[in-house]
């Protein structure tokens, strides 16, 4: 069998059969931006903050065939400045204020951010209206943060089987609902265990009580950034995936 | 005194955390005295700026009418306008009263809330009006500079300054760059 | 709130019409708006035991389509078409005039239930407006008269079949026929040419007459039907028509099946023997509604005359029927992965690309989906040959192009050219002399000015879907702009976030200009927000929603500069307005009770 081929900023590459760019590149131990990726779950390609330059062509990584002979451009200038204005979009849809969350310092959505040393939202800001849902007993789901990127109802679809979630709405009004009559989550039959409520990248899904356990200094990306972390948590994934294929 | 840079602080919708946070510099305030001087500043007592200031670090956003007012002096006076802290950068916490109507705010803090002897909305003419939504600074003037957290630490300060003072482009590295 | 007996009688009747399929979520939807005027709570959860499927699919689905409300919407639910046409034909001032009739507010739903107006985008009737819907069904040549005649017809409660029948009158319009228009189709003839020459010569004559799709992008008509027939590992296959022609500016499609109906669904089942599909779909915009009955009586003709349905013209090898589908109120159900997940009862969100519908479309089946024109094209292929049709044209873009012209010229209407023909000659016979400019495929094309117009029609210059909009010296380039940038940010699907956030940013920022709040920096921002839509959109319609900006400031630079204030910046917001709640709660007027905007 030969060896499948691809480039990601001048550095070879090899892939398998099957594979994504992302996945490829996971791998391979290079890190590209994403928050709707997670290698445990389908592709979705929503964020678009995985957006490489592939032969010249914008992308997604997450949802893109790997193929030989691909040119692809990731860690440059450029893209990363289109990737920060991305997450700049995302913080100001939503009510991102990092000082009183109790995922900061294990959110994503932050370490992308310090990541691509974004300083400031730049945009004028949404401050949408949007519903908290603290009615069930050990979930808590605050819309304000989050960023539509589908982790919990692929979870929840894919792995628990119970739909608990779902994406409504259009547009920029699009918007996280719960499958219940009430569209309360006291009313699924959401567990704290389900993988659903561990997917969330954000502070939209917590589980009660457990807030601020960390101290500043040793939450996830108070030591290391996000492309550290990421590798250390995806490759063997990745890894797995390749040889269960 | 030639060749100081003049820098000049304010706080708008803040809690003075951040100035509290610039005074963690502790004994490089000393170093720092030798490059820079203090104009307009809630540390000086200093209530308007003079002719032209090199450096202007706002705190907080704007909740009010005199915020703007304030906002706007300032960026004037100041060459270079520094957004310092969640709140400037993005409302910060006192932006957390956006998704409710100023109505709905002011009628439960003045008229309906337990305890309300009297009462009635101020409208006294010395009392800014509050604006609909906290807006961030960048909502209403052009800002040149960022630095965030909650508050920044005392190194930004530190590494923003001393890169302006020296004539390099300001940088902030990773683990500097918060959020909270 | 529905909840009576009778009422649950009703839905049970909805859901039994339509075999219980949660395919037809839609389109139960649809039936469920139209008999409550809007989709009550109690009726979600009902649907969704009905069809066994998530009460959260229900909720998202009626959430994500214009058509469908939470809220109940007038027993006359009126819409006016918003379309930049429209709005020169005075549709704004019609709409105004229409409320204060009516004592409504757009938007809302009379205090009495009686009746609802409301904006909606582009209806396709731009050469006959202003136009609109009233309970779905197409409105054209509103006048003030009309208005009139329309109010005391909402008041005295006159339901709408018994309303004047001038009032739902859509001309054809027809004033260049060529090719397509101008071929007489027997019903069945194509058919029976296919057989008698075999399905692979009728393929190598569709890939001889070098057609190319007619909804815009043009891919080979040919390839595409050769891939889906080929796809391995199907259960079935598929044909679909897109007839989702949400374009504004675009009414060819509807003339087609208003008119040409036969010839369309021809077109189907000669690719659905080709392919080797038994059914196909017609996806008709819900704004066409007026189509469907006339659209099933040609269906049910054809099957009388053994052109639809199983032993086709004596065959009995060969099987094939057709549906109709009705959409919703969403634009984005014309890109081909959101109209199959539209038609599988969803939200119309696209699809990951590849796989590509060709081998994973309806039902993870493959399928084709061509536009209403391209079917029509190739029927009379089918019958005529390749070389028939490739005589006309150019080298890359062969035969003829079916045009909806609209907008500031003397004859707008149906034009049909071979492709190379230049605008000048277009404008010349629809009297449009005076174009200032012209809007080449909708507000996802581009905008040309007067130095150009002897560009031509064709992939390789001009290409267009068929909508072709004039302007001349009078019309205000930004306000157009502003028109389709707002029509941008209404229809985005919401999935990826430069499309969802970046249309309502840009959407904001020519606002912001065109109050003339707008400095310099203001201008370079959206350069630069357009920009990074373009490049990172999931799909078409991100990709190209910026057009209307960039080829502007590309070729009209002085209008937005003329708009910029010589300062640093300026808020967006109005923010002597933000102090008004306050200023009327503690009743003060004085200076410091103001602020002004610039500093």
């Amino acid at each position: 069998m030969t060896e499948h081929m691809l480039t990601i900023d001048g550095q070879r590459i090899p892939f398998t059969e099957g594979q994504t760019i992302i996945e490829a590149a996971t791998a391979a131990g290079v890190y590209i931006p994403h928050l709707c990726h997670n290698p445990e779950f389908k592709p979705h390609g929503s964020c678009k903050l995985c957006t490489v330059k592939v032969n010249g062509r914008n992308c997604s990584a997450c949802t893109f065939p790997a193929a030989d002979g691909q040119e692809v451009l990731n860690n440059t200038q450029e893209l990363n400045e289109t990737r920060r204005t991305i997450t700049q979009m995302l913080f100001i849809e939503g009510n991102h204020f990092c000082p009183s969350c109790e995922k900061s310092g294990n959110c994503q959505l932050q370490a992308v951010g310090y990541y691509l040393n974004m300083l400031d939202a730049h945009f004028p800001f949404f401050y949408p209206s949007r519903e908290v849902d603290a009615s069930h007993q050990e979930v808590m789901l605050d819309r304000d943060r989050c960023i539509l990127c589908e982790l919990c109802v692929r979870a929840s679809r894919d792995v628990d089987g119970k739909n608990v979630f779902a994406l409504s709405g259009r547009g920029i009004n699009s918007h996280l609902i719960v499958n219940s009559t009430t569209g309360k989550l006291k009313d699924t039959d959401i567990s704290v265990d389900d993988k659903a409520v561990h997917v969330c990248p954000v502070g939209a899904i917590l589980i009660k009580r457990k807030g601020f356990e960390v101290p500043i200094g040793e939450r996830i990306y108070d030591g290391q950034d996000i492309g550290q972390v990421s590798l250390e948590h995806e490759m063997p994934i990745v890894e797995e995936a390749e040889h269960g294929r | 005194m030639a060749g100081k840079i003049k820098v000049a602080t304010t706080s708008l919708a803040g809690c003075f955390g951040c100035h509290m946070s610039f005074l963690d510099i502790d004994e490089r305030i000393l170093a720092l005295a030798e490059i820079a001087e203090f104009d307009r500043s809630p540390l000086t007592d200093i209530k308007h700026c003079s002719d032209q200031v090199d450096i202007g670090l706002v705190e907080g956003g704007l909740c009010n009418a005199e915020n703007v007012h304030t906002l706007r002096e300032f960026r004037e006076s100041c060459k270079i306008l520094v957004a310092v802290g969640a709140c400037a950068i993005n409302g910060g916490l006192p932006a957390m009263r956006n998704h409710i109507p100023l109505q709905e705010c002011l009628e439960e803090s003045y008229l309906d809330a337990v305890g309300v002897e009297n009462p009635q909305i101020p409208n006294d003419v010395e009392l800014p009006l509050l604006l609909n939504k906290v807006h961030p600074i960048h909502e209403v003037v052009k800002v040149d500079y960022f630095l965030p957290g909650c508050p920044p630490s005392a190194d930004v300060f530190w590494k923003f300054l001393t890169d302006l003072a020296s004539g390099a482009e300001p940088s902030l590295p990773y683990e500097l760059v918060h959020y909270d | 709130m529905p909840s009576t007996p009778s009422d649950m009688k009703t839905i049970a009747d909805i859901v039994a019409r339509h075999d219980a399929d949660p395919t037809r979520l839609v389109q139960i939807l649809r039936d469920v708006q139209s008999t409550f005027r809007h989709i009550p709570a109690a009726v979600m959860d009902r649907l969704a035991a009905q069809l066994s499927i998530d009460r959260a699919q229900v909720q998202a689905v009626t959430e994500f389509y214009t058509f469908f409300s939470t809220e109940p919407r007038g027993r006359f639910d009126i819409l006016i078409s918003d379309s930049i046409t429209d709005h020169m034909l005075g549709s704004r001032e019609i709409a105004a005039y229409l409320c204060e009739c009516l004592g409504v507010t757009p938007g809302q739903t009379r205090a009495d239930g009686q009746v609802s107006v409301d904006f909606t985008s582009c209806t396709g009737m731009c050469e006959q407006g202003p136009a609109g819907l009233v309970n779905g069904y197409a409105l054209t040549k509103l006048t003030r008269d009309r208005v009139e005649r329309i109010v005391e017809l909402v008041n005295d409660d006159t339901p709408v079949s018994q309303w004047p029948r001038e009032f739902f009158a859509v001309k054809d319009n027809i004033h260049r026929a060529d090719l397509v228009l101008g071929t007489k189709l027997q019903p069945g003839s194509a058919l029976r040419w296919m057989f008698q020459r075999g399905l692979d010569s009728t393929l190598d004559e569709i890939a001889k007459s070098g057609l190319r799709g007619r909804g815009g992008a043009g891919f080979g008509t040919a390839m595409k039907w050769k891939f889906c027939r080929e796809a391995t590992g199907s259960a079935e296959r598929f044909v679909v028509c897109n007839a989702d022609e949400g374009e504004p500016g675009t009414f060819k499609d509807r003339v087609l099946l208003q008119s040409y109906a036969h010839q369309v669904f021809e077109g189907m089942t000669v690719c659905g023997a080709v392919i080797g599909a038994r059914r196909g779909y017609l996806y008709l915009r819900g704004e066409y509604l007026y189509l469907h009955e006339p659209l099933n009586a040609v269906l049910a003709e054809r099957r009388r005359a053994g052109l639809l349905g199983s032993n086709i013209i004596g065959r009995p090898d060969f099987e094939f029927d057709i549906e109709i589908r009705i959409g919703a109120g969403a634009y984005i159900c014309g890109e081909e992965s959101a109209l199959i997940e539209s038609m599988e009862g969803k939200r119309g969100v696209p699809r990951n690309r590849p796989p590509y519908p060709v081998t994973n479309g309806y039902l993870d089946q493959p399928t084709v989906v061509n536009n209403v024109e391209t079917f029509a094209a190739a029927a009379l292929i089918a019958l005529k040959g390749g070389a028939w049709f490739s005589a006309a044209g150019t080298e890359k873009s062969k035969g003829t192009k079916i045009l909806s012209i609209a907008g500031d010229c003397a004859r707008p209407g149906i034009y049909e050219y071979p492709f190379g023909t230049t605008m000048a000659q277009i404008l010349a016979d629809c009297g449009g002399t005076g174009a200032m400019g012209l809007q080449i495929g909708g507000p996802s094309g581009i905008f040309i000015g007067a130095q150009e117009f002897e560009r031509v029609l064709g992939f390789e210059d001009l290409p267009t879907g068929g909508s072709f909009m004039i302007f001349d010296q009078r019309r205000d380039v930004l306000e157009i702009v502003r028109n389709f940038t707002h029509f941008f940010a209404h229809e985005s699907c919401g999935f990826c976030t430069p499309c969802r956030v970046g249309t309502s940013l840009l959407k904001n920022q020519l606002d912001k200009i065109c109050a003339g709040h707008g400095g310099k920096a203001d201008l370079a921002e959206l350069k630069h927000i357009s920009k990074l839509v373009r490049a990172t959109s999931h799909c078409g319609l991100g990709q190209t929603a910026a057009n209307p900006i960039l080829s502007t400031l590309e070729r009209f630079p002085e209008q937005y500069e003329q708009r910029l204030k010589a300062i640093s910046f300026e808020p967006g917001f109005d923010l002597d307005g933000a102090l008004e709640v306050a200023r009327r709660m503690s009743g003060r007027d004085d200076a410091h009770a103001h602020l002004a905007q610039e500093a």
